[in-house]
């Protein structure tokens, strides 16, 4: 969210200022935080990491198979099918949302706000934002219930209004379920960037867009040259959080589709579920685990540089 | 476009401007009601019958206004029961996430304790960690310790990860902290025990309460943990229960719209609840 953005700033503007305030004692306060986390994160972590390395069925003794999970991983589709379908995800998690976003806030916070006052510029951002404020969990739940293929919202939809060989069973479909897994994770995640974007806009100068229009610049220049330029630290951090999430994505698949038809909406963290939890291949569902760790670290150390070099 | 208004002066110019700018609004509307429209589906057909549902379809606004599809959602979810377990997970999940990180943060951003860069990191990394790969080993070692199937499981795992991004955030905060204030502080004899109670927790309020409303919002969210960990029916929490609701006997396309709209409407309670808590945190956030 946009509060782990403004920190920084108080941070740097601010050490100028701390004088040397130093006392010994303060380290006790550290002893439950790092306890917990310790015992609930740290030493979780590396044991997933050595469960990777084994044959385990959750009981008894783990074997010791090396990089066998890997390079069964590796070789198997359905490996392949779910990191395919993490990325088709980023594009409805992460794409669509911060370009459709950033349009919207640039209208309303450009052209609503000027035109028709401020208030409609913020009852039309909080209403964009309402699918946000309810669990992802439940938001799939509300469309798989639109989507249901007898007596749903959408195919009476189609129905009613004369499409009827339109109608399809959305979800049961292989070639139509992740598409619209996709669509909602659209409509579900518009209004973060929205928000976000909305207020990095107000920390603009005013009397840059001035200088743009003096030097003759037309809404598209302005809107390339000035605004996505001015507000490239809430986008990376809009980008980064939510390719994180849908490297993550576990509930929507879970409540929508299972996984199927077949493995055809299958992802990375499911079949790590599935794995651990239905197949009681722990070994495997642990390398699967390691497999998105990996990316998202990636991923986090990938965004830091870009930021470092466009600071320069 | 009847309502463009005209310049009483300047009659005969017909003005372009006026016409995109409300053609603009009107397209926006039109969006937001499209997007608004799931939610809208949703709240009327759970007061339909189910044969008002399938004689007259999901559009119609509901007649006779039956609260049948609500009860037996309701009951068939003992939802009573997944609200009261959502609340104490989500509250508990909190407060604790919320001491942790204010002890945590103490330390490293008030007492600048020696390593605090590599503390800080520590913490920093968990952040974004997915629970994927903690997931098996927790709920090994909770098995072996007694805290499968417990609320108490849950909220400890949790309050663990929501405290990375927690200490992170205080640290931040505590930083910039007035220095002279803690000097004088010391000065007139207060211990640091005192310090943090005294002083720093109520100047720090405004944050402390944004925090809290971020750990309470995304506990109530959350959906992997709870659903390894918490088997048993009373136990459960409400997106569980929701999710796992459509696999029941008896479920009817009007149960099922129930089962969303009672999962939707906690949500938007906490969302006009905490509005308030949120901007007024954020804004004094912003003017320190």
């Amino acid at each position: 969210m946009s509060e782990s953005a403004y920190p920084d700033q108080i941070q740097t503007g601010a050490r100028q200022r701390i004088k040397t305030f130093r006392e010994s004692g303060y380290g006790w306060y550290l002893i439950p935080g790092i306890s917990f986390f310790m015992l609930l994160i740290i030493l979780p972590f590396l044991a997933n990491i050595g469960i990777s390395f084994t044959q385990w069925q959750g009981i008894g003794a783990p074997k010791w198979i090396g990089l066998d999970n890997y390079t069964r991983a590796l070789g198997d589709t359905i490996f392949w099918t779910s990191f395919k379908n993490n990325l088709l995800l980023i594009i409805a998690m992460t794409i669509l949302p911060t370009m459709i976003g950033l349009l919207l806030a640039v209208t309303l916070f450009d052209y609503i706000s000027h035109q028709f006052g401020p208030g409609w510029a913020s009852f039309l951002r909080a209403g964009f934002y309402l699918p946000q404020i309810v669990p992802v969990v439940v938001a799939a739940i509300v469309w798989k219930w639109i989507f249901q293929p007898d007596w749903g919202v959408l195919n009476w939809m189609l129905t009613s209004v004369g499409l009827e060989n339109w109608t399809q069973n959305w979800l049961g479909d292989a070639k139509l379920a992740l598409p619209s897994v996709m669509l909602m994770l659209v409509w579900f995640q518009i209004g973060y960037p929205l928000v976000i974007f909305m207020s990095g806009l107000q920390r603009v100068d005013p009397q840059v867009y001035e200088a743009a229009k003096i030097d003759g610049a037309s809404w598209f220049q302005t809107f390339w040259y000035v605004t996505i330029h001015m507000i490239r630290p809430e986008i990376a951090v809009v980008v980064l959080t939510t390719t994180i999430a849908a490297l993550k994505t576990f509930g929507p698949i879970y409540a929508m589709t299972s996984g199927g038809p077949g493995n055809a909406t299958t992802v990375a963290s499911y079949f790590a579920w599935k794995n651990f939890f239905e197949k009681s291949n722990v070994g495997y569902g642990a390398t699967m685990a390691t497999f998105i760790t990996l990316l998202v670290i990636a991923m986090t150390f990938l965004f830091i540089r870009v930021q470092e070099q466009h600071e320069d | 476009m009847t309502n463009v208004p005209l310049s009483p002066t300047r009659p005969k110019t017909f003005r372009w401007d006026s016409v995109t700018k409300y053609v603009m609004l009107i397209g926006l509307l039109i969006f937001l009601l499209i997007v608004l429209f799931p939610f809208f589906m949703i709240t009327i057909n759970s007061f339909k019958t189910e044969a008002e549902y399938l004689a007259n379809g999901p559009f119609s606004l509901p007649r006779s206004f039956d609260l049948g599809a609500l009860k037996a959602t309701w009951d068939l979810t003992e939802y009573s029961t997944k609200l009261m377990n959502s609340l104490l997970i989500s509250t508990s999940t909190a407060v604790l996430a919320v001491s942790l990180s204010l002890f945590n943060a103490y330390a490293l951003g008030i007492g600048k304790i020696k390593g605090r860069t590599f503390f800080l990191m520590f913490f920093l990394m968990a952040i974004t960690l997915p629970v994927e790969s903690l997931a098996y080993p927790l709920y090994y070692l909770f098995n072996q310790v007694g805290l499968y199937n417990s609320r108490l499981g849950v909220i400890i795992a949790t309050a663990a990860l929501h405290t990375a991004f927690g200490t992170y955030l205080l640290t931040s905060v505590f930083r910039t902290f007035n220095k002279d204030l803690l000097e004088s502080a010391r000065l007139d004899g207060c211990n640091k025990f005192q310090l943090l109670f005294r002083i720093i927790v109520p100047l720090n309020w405004p944050t402390l309460s944004v925090l809290f409303v971020f750990f309470f919002i995304w506990t109530w969210n959350d959906f992997f943990l709870p659903l390894i960990f918490l088997i048993s029916n009373a136990k459960q929490t409400v997106p569980i229960a929701m999710a796992l609701a459509r696999g029941e006997r008896g479920m009817v396309i009007t149960t099922q719209s129930a089962a969303a709209f009672l999962g939707v409407v906690p949500a938007f309670i906490f969302f006009l609840l905490f509005q308030r808590t949120l901007t007024k945190g954020i804004m004094s956030g912003a003017t320190k």
